[in-house]
């Protein structure tokens, strides 16, 4: 596996669902809000025990009375316990939106999984039917149930419901969509599994997280809506709940405006415990592992354990393109530091080409990022010195740093497709560093961008200018990045496995342009990959990474003639094009009398 | 096309297999009348570049992708349009394992469900399947209480192994694998390939083993096809092919790939040079 940005394999998504309460503990908003929810709950499911009076009983003494001692809120317009009210609405309101959720779960889940899974004449009917309900006014529908049914509640509220399954369709065709996409899906079917248990053991566990982030905020939704419906008088009148508590207190706001100040405050409060449930899981689910605490840049650093330097410096410093001295990289995570680089020194001439290499893991990207300033937030770099071009770099600004790139450095990235911006024609992403940075015109720029797209081998440039860069091929793209990082005529280029995406008769192609423009242009290259082959074909030296440090660095010659490190012979000989064919080995295996395991 | 090499009744038979995507109205023919066979115990690779077939006709065998004309036997029995019920049966001898070693494993299962989930599936009691799943896990060289942990806590080899111990767990015949090395590492890559060829061994399964890599197909596969833009160009003896292929676009393909040794590189580099020069360089 191609190292990418993040650092190892360690921080591999953590699977949805396990762990996730254990973390959601541990975001004080979300504890505060669902310590705010649970007592909702309390209170509505202990309403007979807790309630001082009983909801209904009228004392017309206590007819709009100020809250005292025995009555905490005073009473209402009815002479009724504003307390004890308060109390049995919150079983009405939970009960009325857990109908409703559940109706929007029961109705949209299996629409929506069923639709993204199967697709085709499925997903048209399901989701053309989703459409005509979210287009369907919903008050007047359920205005019309309500005169229907006599207004009924558990109706309305199931009516409610129906209006939010497309909310619910939406989220589990998505998701469905998504995972349907996955091989353990193809997988699962070629291992034989009809599709109801595929649908069950594997889609619908990837569903459950996102449907209960929705249910947090229908649950709102729905408190909002029945309390609407109960304010206007639809609905149950027998039991206490809020919406019919707000209308008593809106008749009388300008007199006693307490009579309405406690079922509104007691709506807000719940559904902003739910809003914010609901958005500290959907920030659990999506962003996975707790967010590392951002440390400004190089101040601060914490006590480092003294680490070897590795790797060598064969240039003087006024003589390098670049130069890094004892470079340690490390990434804040929940656990502590991981250290990912432990001490890097190496240097490259111009006119050099330096290959570092390494499996993945290695930190082999991670110290070119150094180089680069390119880390992600989350990671630290520390040198004791880094040199772009014999100049030192470390005391300049991250402004500073990023003006070097495009100018001094080109960079050529590891994925060509995604390091291209869909939404904007190649011709613009190649002229606009120019422009911005090289302060060309545009004319000057669109001629120079015309000029390197010939060099790098395109021979249609004003088309592929004109060409969006999903009208492409990954190769062509590639060839347009090294254009791009050619551009500004660096002194250093970069190049990031530049070849690992592509096809090994365009990555052929690509190496022979590298060197081509290399000697052209006299630039240093500095090429990160995992493929000997490909440290063979371009480098003159080549520096070895593992577990973060440089293990061998040399001529390529030499290092190949006579590696020092067992490692570095093990990486050469695991370069399949020497192996002994299957004939060869088979031969061996039936000589050896067949027995398999050694 | 050359059917047969060892005199073996073939296990697969693929016959002027033809394979059309659609895209809205547009069709793109990925397959255009492919021709293969797989004997029982034997290894055939498939080699190409992204955009070959080479994918499509694993995918086309597996029932992942539907045939437009042409035949696939399996054991004698013809698969090509096998739905439902009958696809169900054959999972039992034909199986699969693909490239992505972190998209093919169910996240939010433990390898102790992901490897019992075909057993079960097929009615195996729970018991059995427990007995089988280790058995299995001895096979792909792991410990055995992987089964309580999930796949995020292996590395991508080791969750290669895994999902080779999937495939294998019903004792299948033929299994495709689908570029299962490339995304590992050099060093893993090695192991895992000495793995599938001792269980090739220990077994006796057939592999479809598509990969772009000559280097590796030529130490796992016995016989070997080259595809290219939904041909199949070249199929011989995996010796033939990977040292002096007879079409000009292996030539192309296995000068292409680098050695890793300086001296010969450079003289691959100048056969390289040399042949694109005469092809007149096309630009990818």
């Amino acid at each position: 596996m191609i190292d990418a940005v993040t650092p190892a394999e360690g921080t591999a998504p953590a699977p949805a669902g396990r762990g996730l309460w254990s973390r959601y503990l541990r975001r004080p908003v979300g504890v505060a809000a669902l310590a705010v929810f649970l007592l909702v709950v309390v209170a509505g499911l202990l309403a007979p025990l807790l309630a001082p009076h009983d909801p209904n009983f009228v004392d017309f003494a206590l007819t709009q009375a100020p809250p005292d001692s025995s009555h905490w809120m005073g009473g209402d317009s009815a002479g009724r316990d504003i307390l004890s009210r308060l109390l049995f609405g919150a079983r009405t309101t939970l009960y009325g939106a857990a109908v409703a959720c559940l109706t929007g779960i029961a109705l949209g889940v299996p629409a929506g999984v069923a639709a993204g899974y199967f697709g085709g004449l499925t997903d048209r009917v399901f989701s053309w039917i989703s459409d005509a309900v979210q287009s369907v006014p919903g008050m007047i529908v359920l205005l019309i149930v309500a005169a229907g049914t006599g207004a009924d509640f558990t109706v309305l509220m199931v009516t409610v419901g129906a209006f939010m399954a497309p909310g619910y369709y939406r989220i589990s065709r998505s998701r469905a969509l998504a995972v349907r996409k996955e091989p353990y899906i193809d997988a699962a079917r070629v291992a034989g599994l009809t599709h109801v248990k595929i649908l069950h053991t594997h889609v619908l566990r990837a569903v459950h997280a996102p449907v209960i982030i929705q249910s947090a905020l229908t649950a709102g939704i729905a408190m909002g809506m029945q309390t609407g419906l109960q304010f206007l008088g639809i609905g149950t009148a027998s039991e206490a709940n809020w919406g019919q508590m707000m209308n008593d207190g809106f008749r009388t706001m300008l007199t006693h405006p307490l009579i309405l100040l406690w079922p509104s405050a007691a709506l807000g409060i719940t559904i902003a415990a739910l809003a914010f449930m609901g958005s500290t899981l959907a920030d659990l689910v999506s962003v996975r592992g707790e967010p590392a605490p951002r440390r400004r840049r190089s101040a601060e650093q914490a006590p480092e354990e003294a680490t070897d330097r590795t790797g060598a410096l064969v240039h003087p410093v006024e003589a390098s393109a670049l130069r890094i001295d004892n470079l340690r990289v490390s990434y804040r995570t929940p656990h502590g530091d991981k250290r990912v680089v432990r001490g890097v020194c190496l240097d490259v001439a111009p006119g050099e080409v330096l290959g570092i290499v390494g499996e993945s893991g290695s930190g082999k990207s991670q110290t070119v990022f150094s180089a680069l300033d390119l880390l992600p937030a989350d990671g630290r770099a520390t040198a004791d010195g880094i040199w772009i071009g014999g100049q030192p770099v470390g005391d300049l600004s991250r402004a500073g740093r990023h003006a070097l790139l495009g100018t001094r450095i080109g960079y050529v990235p590891q994925e060509p497709m995604s390091n291209l911006d869909p939404c904007y024609t190649v011709g613009h992403q190649l002229m606009e560093p120019l422009r911005a940075v090289h302060k060309l015109t545009r004319a000057q720029a669109r001629e120079r961008a015309r000029e390197v797209l010939l060099r790098v081998g395109i021979t249609d440039p004003d088309r592929v200018l004109a060409c969006h860069p999903h009208q492409i091929s990954g190769g062509m793209a590639q060839r347009v990045l090294i254009a791009g990082a050619v551009a500004g005529n660096p002194s250093l280029l970069v190049a990031d496995e530049p070849t690992t995406a592509l096809d090994v008769t365009v990555q052929a192609e690509v190496l022979e342009l590298l060197r081509e423009l290399q000697r052209e242009y006299g630039m240093a290259l500095v090429i990160v990959t995992h493929n000997f082959g490909v440290v063979a074909d371009i480098c003159d030296r080549v520096a070895v990474m593992k577990d973060g440090r440089v293990i061998e660095t040399g001529a390529v010659e030499q290092i190949f003639a006579h590696p020092g490190d067992p490692y570095t012979a093990e990486l050469i000989k695991a370069s399949q094009d020497d192996t002994e064919s299957r004939a060869e080995l088979d031969a061996a295996w039936n000589k050896a009398g067949r027995t398999v395991r050694a | 096309m050359n059917t047969d090499t060892n005199g073996d009744a073939p296990l697969l038979d693929v016959a002027d297999l033809v394979v059309d995507y659609r895209r809205g109205r547009t069709t793109f023919r990925a397959l255009k009348g492919v021709s293969m066979t797989i004997a029982p115990g034997e290894c055939v690779g498939l080699v190409g570049e992204s955009g070959s077939g080479k994918s499509t006709l694993g995918k086309a065998i597996l029932g992942l992708a539907d045939v437009t004309s042409g035949r696939i036997t399996f054991a004698g029995s013809d698969i090509t349009h096998a739905k439902g019920a009958a696809r169900r049966k054959l999972a039992a001898d034909l199986q699969v394992v693909f490239q992505d070693p972190y998209g093919s494993l169910d996240p939010t299962l433990t390898v102790g469900q992901i490897l019992a989930e075909p057993l079960t599936a097929s009615g195996t009691s729970r018991a059995a399947a427990r007995t089988a799943v280790a058995e299995m896990l001895d096979h792909v060289r792991l410990p055995a209480d992987t089964v309580t942990r999930y796949p995020s806590e292996f590395s991508g080899g080791q969750r290669q192994r895994i999902a080779i111990a999937r495939a294998l767990v019903r004792r299948p015949r033929l299994i495709v694998c689908d570029e299962p090395v490339s995304a590992l590492d050099l060093t893993t890559q090695a192991a895992v390939i000495d793995l599938f060829i001792d269980i090739q061994r220990e077994t006796g399964v057939s592999y479809l083993f598509v990969s772009h890599d000559l280097g590796v197909v030529r130490r796992v596969c016995h016989r070997v096809s080259v595809m290219y833009q939904g041909e199949c160009v070249e199929t011989g003896p995996n010796e033939t092919i990977t040292r002096n292929p007879g079409h000009t676009y292996t030539q192309r393909l296995l000068l292409a790939s680098p050695v890793a040794d300086p001296a010969r590189q450079a003289e691959r580099r100048r056969s390289w040079l040399g042949l694109r020069t005469a092809a007149g360089s096309p630009v990818p």
